[in-house]
């Protein structure tokens, strides 16, 4: 029995060592910022960051002006709130009728991050605790995905402007692909981080 | 013999046709309320005029309307506004109607009058 003990023991604190150093190192990947982190998309052959924008008056009224954003971006509290303030939509007027806004909030609210399982809207929601913000470009979760590019790229980017213009960027984006392989900076290029 | 193709012309005429008396269906949805008859001058003018906080039409329609304008902050195309380019304009009064709603309260600070409308769609269709 002694022997066996000798013999195991330091076999077992090996192995618990492997596997403490293992699950930290996993959750060092989660801590991190680029793409691979959620899931191993590189060995998969086509993901779903969110579910895109799919309903047609949506589209017709919001994407008349900019993208029909996901609505997995935000959660359905940020929603009804960006909806009950049209006449003044960042500075723009985007007043809808009753029938129409009411239609496109439910919409978005029913496929909200809070409420979709598909793609990053789970880890949103998680990321948001219970806040409600107007812009998912001013969220930790935006920010963290995208701190390394310097505003030369983007802010300062006549093709670009602004983060909140994804598609310029994001080749996928009203496919719901914002998987970092197919960004294409205008003037710019490739973007590998 | 018979040929389907030989109908082209006629579903393109039928087609514009049908879109010039949508036009003057929406046109006159708000002359029929205005006092004075549309006014293509005026209509121009008042496309022209400045806005509020330094606003106005041209920012994200462009200069010239039988081209594509942009919106100003999202840079999203916005199809040419000239019939004579892009048929289906105006023709679409709910449309019409949320899009003089949306821009002139952003523009001058406040809604149209319906004389301000049909004068403005006047012009427009001549374009």
């Amino acid at each position: 029995m002694k022997e066996i003990q000798k013999t195991f023991t330091p076999l077992v604190i090996f192995l618990t060592l492997v596997m403490t150093i293992g699950l930290t190192l996993q959750a060092c990947a989660y801590e991190d910022d680029d793409d691979d982190d959620e899931g191993f998309s590189r060995f998969l052959p086509a993901r779903m960051d969110f579910r895109p924008a799919d309903d047609p008056q949506y589209r017709e009224e919001c994407g008349a002006c900019h993208l029909a954003y996901p609505p997995g971006m935000l959660p359905a509290r940020s929603w009804q709130r960006i909806m009950s303030g049209l006449e003044d939509h960042f500075g723009e007027n985007a007043e809808l009728d009753a029938q129409t806004a009411r239609h496109i909030t439910e919409y978005l609210s029913a496929n909200a991050a809070d409420r979709s399982h598909t793609g990053r809207a789970p880890n949103i929601a998680r990321s948001l605790g219970v806040d409600a913000p107007l812009r998912f470009t001013e969220t930790r979760y935006f920010l963290r995905k995208h701190h390394e590019i310097p505003p030369r790229l983007v802010v300062n980017n006549p093709d670009v402007e602004s983060f909140s213009r994804c598609e310029a960027c994001h080749t996928g984006a009203e496919r719901g692909d914002y998987d970092e392989h197919q960004v294409r900076i205008p003037g710019v290029g490739r973007w590998d981080d | 013999m018979f040929k389907a193709r030989a109908l082209i012309p006629f579903f393109l005429l039928l087609g514009t046709t049908v879109a010039v008396a949508d036009r003057r269906a929406v046109l006159e949805h708000y002359s029929a309320t205005a006092e004075n008859a549309p006014s293509a001058e005026r209509g121009r003018m008042l496309w022209n005029k400045p806005g509020i906080r330094g606003r106005d039409c041209t920012q994200c329609h462009g200069n010239d309307l039988r081209q594509a304008g942009r919106h100003r902050r999202t840079r999203k195309p916005i199809d040419p506004m000239a019939p004579s380019v892009n048929p289906k304009r105006f023709t679409d009064l709910r449309k019409v109607e949320k899009w003089f709603h949306r821009n002139c309260k952003w523009t001058w600070g406040r809604e149209c009058t319906a004389q301000e409308k049909a004068d403005i769609l006047q012009w427009l269709n001549t374009l």
